[in-house]
């Protein structure tokens, strides 16, 4: 595995991009004579928090407001994110990075709405990581103030612990689920800042105990906020837009005013 | 899942320490894994096994150190015991409980040569 960038030996792939090595791996050969004890106290994500950490610092030199999209497979999120690019895309520019194990599908759709997105596919891997991300913007180069998405990918567990250098982890849970979901998986829930209820024009047909999913996504996390959206009749859409606005002005305070545009 | 990637984050941490610090072979590992973690024990032993097949770790013992989950009840005003993210404190019922430990995993000492 190598250690000069970090790149382990598995199958991610980002499209456009042959990631050769230019450097050698090299290794001790020397042995010490007997065994002894290191202390290392390291938290065993440091590496990935470190490449996180840089990808946040290039959003915060470039004014780029970063929001990492993760959901259970299903729930809508592609949907969701191509109805949000064709109503902003006049307000703001826009960037997608595309999380899937398999296939360029996802970016290609994107695509087609004129925004511009690049695909990572991440093998039998179950998560993006700082690392991929971080080469997936070498590629993407998004414009300066520019809200860009991560659609991770659809897995209620792993993204979890991953953090990619975004502003915020905005789960999507579609009221087809159970409404126990932000107890089942909590570690999510307990991680995303935002809640999407997809997909509630379907509410009429289903169980599906609205109140009752909000309650447990607040004992997971009280400072989650709930918003009823349903990306295919645009209920419940501009609150979504409203708090990407007012998250960015936030995240925005303090920094130099973004160059609108490229 | 997700555990294979933490072996392997585990692997280039020890590759590294290794350089810095001149040793060949890992022979047993010390690992800090808190209840509220979100790492299964069992699949990070498999994933260890695998990801350091062949490298400076292969064959090393991997001891897990299993940290209870605690959390600060703000109306208690007391550290509580909790077993889930979305326990109630124990207490007083109630939900406004922040997690203070047992959500790590670390890496606390290596036997090398």
């Amino acid at each position: 595995m190598c250690t000069v960038c970090g790149c382990g030996k598995g199958e991610t792939r980002i499209e456009g991009q042959d990631h050769g090595h230019g450097h050698d791996h090299h290794h001790q050969g020397d042995e010490a004579p007997g065994s002894r004890l290191v202390r290392i106290e390291q938290d065993i994500l440091a590496e990935n928090n470190r490449y996180a950490a840089a990808n946040r610092r290039y959003f915060s030199e470039r004014g780029i407001h970063c929001l990492n999209l993760v959901s259970s497979p299903g729930s809508g999120k592609t949907a969701l994110l191509l109805r949000t690019l064709n109503d902003l895309k006049g307000e703001f520019a826009l960037g997608v990075i595309e999380g899937d194990q398999q296939t360029s599908n996802d970016a290609d759709r994107i695509r087609a709405t004129g925004v511009p997105a690049i695909q990572i596919n991440t093998g039998k891997g179950c998560h993006l990581d700082g690392h991929g991300v971080g080469h997936a913007l070498e590629s993407l180069n998004p414009a300066r103030g520019s809200l860009l998405f991560i659609e991770n990918v659809g897995n209620l567990v792993c993204p979890a612990a991953f953090d990619l250098g975004e502003a915020h982890k905005v789960v999507i849970l579609s009221v087809t689920e159970g409404e126990d979901k932000p107890i089942k998986y909590p570690d999510m829930f307990h991680a995303a800042d935002l809640m999407l209820l997809n997909k509630i024009d379907l509410l009429p047909n289903l169980d599906f105990d609205l109140g009752q999913c909000i309650d447990y996504a607040r004992r997971v996390n009280p400072r989650i906020k709930p918003i009823q959206i349903s990306a295919r009749t645009g209920e419940g859409m501009a609150d979504w837009y409203q708090w990407l606005r007012a998250s960015r002005q936030l995240a925005l305070v303090g920094q130099p005013a973004p160059a609108q545009g490229v | 899942m997700h555990e294979l990637s933490l072996c392997e984050s585990l692997l280039r941490i020890m590759e590294r320490n290794a350089e810095e610090q001149g040793y060949s072979r890992v022979i047993r590992v010390w690992l800090e894994i808190g209840a509220l973690a979100a790492v299964e024990v069992e699949a990070m032993r498999f994933g260890f096994e695998v990801a350091t097949r062949g490298t400076l770790a292969e064959g090393a013992g991997l001891e897990i150190i299993e940290l209870p989950g605690e959390a600060w009840c703000m109306a208690c005003a007391e550290t509580v015991p909790v077993r889930q993210r979305y326990d109630q404190c124990p207490h007083c019922d109630g939900c406004q409980l922040q997690v203070t430990g047992g959500d790590q995993m670390r890496i606390k000492e290596l036997e090398v040569e």
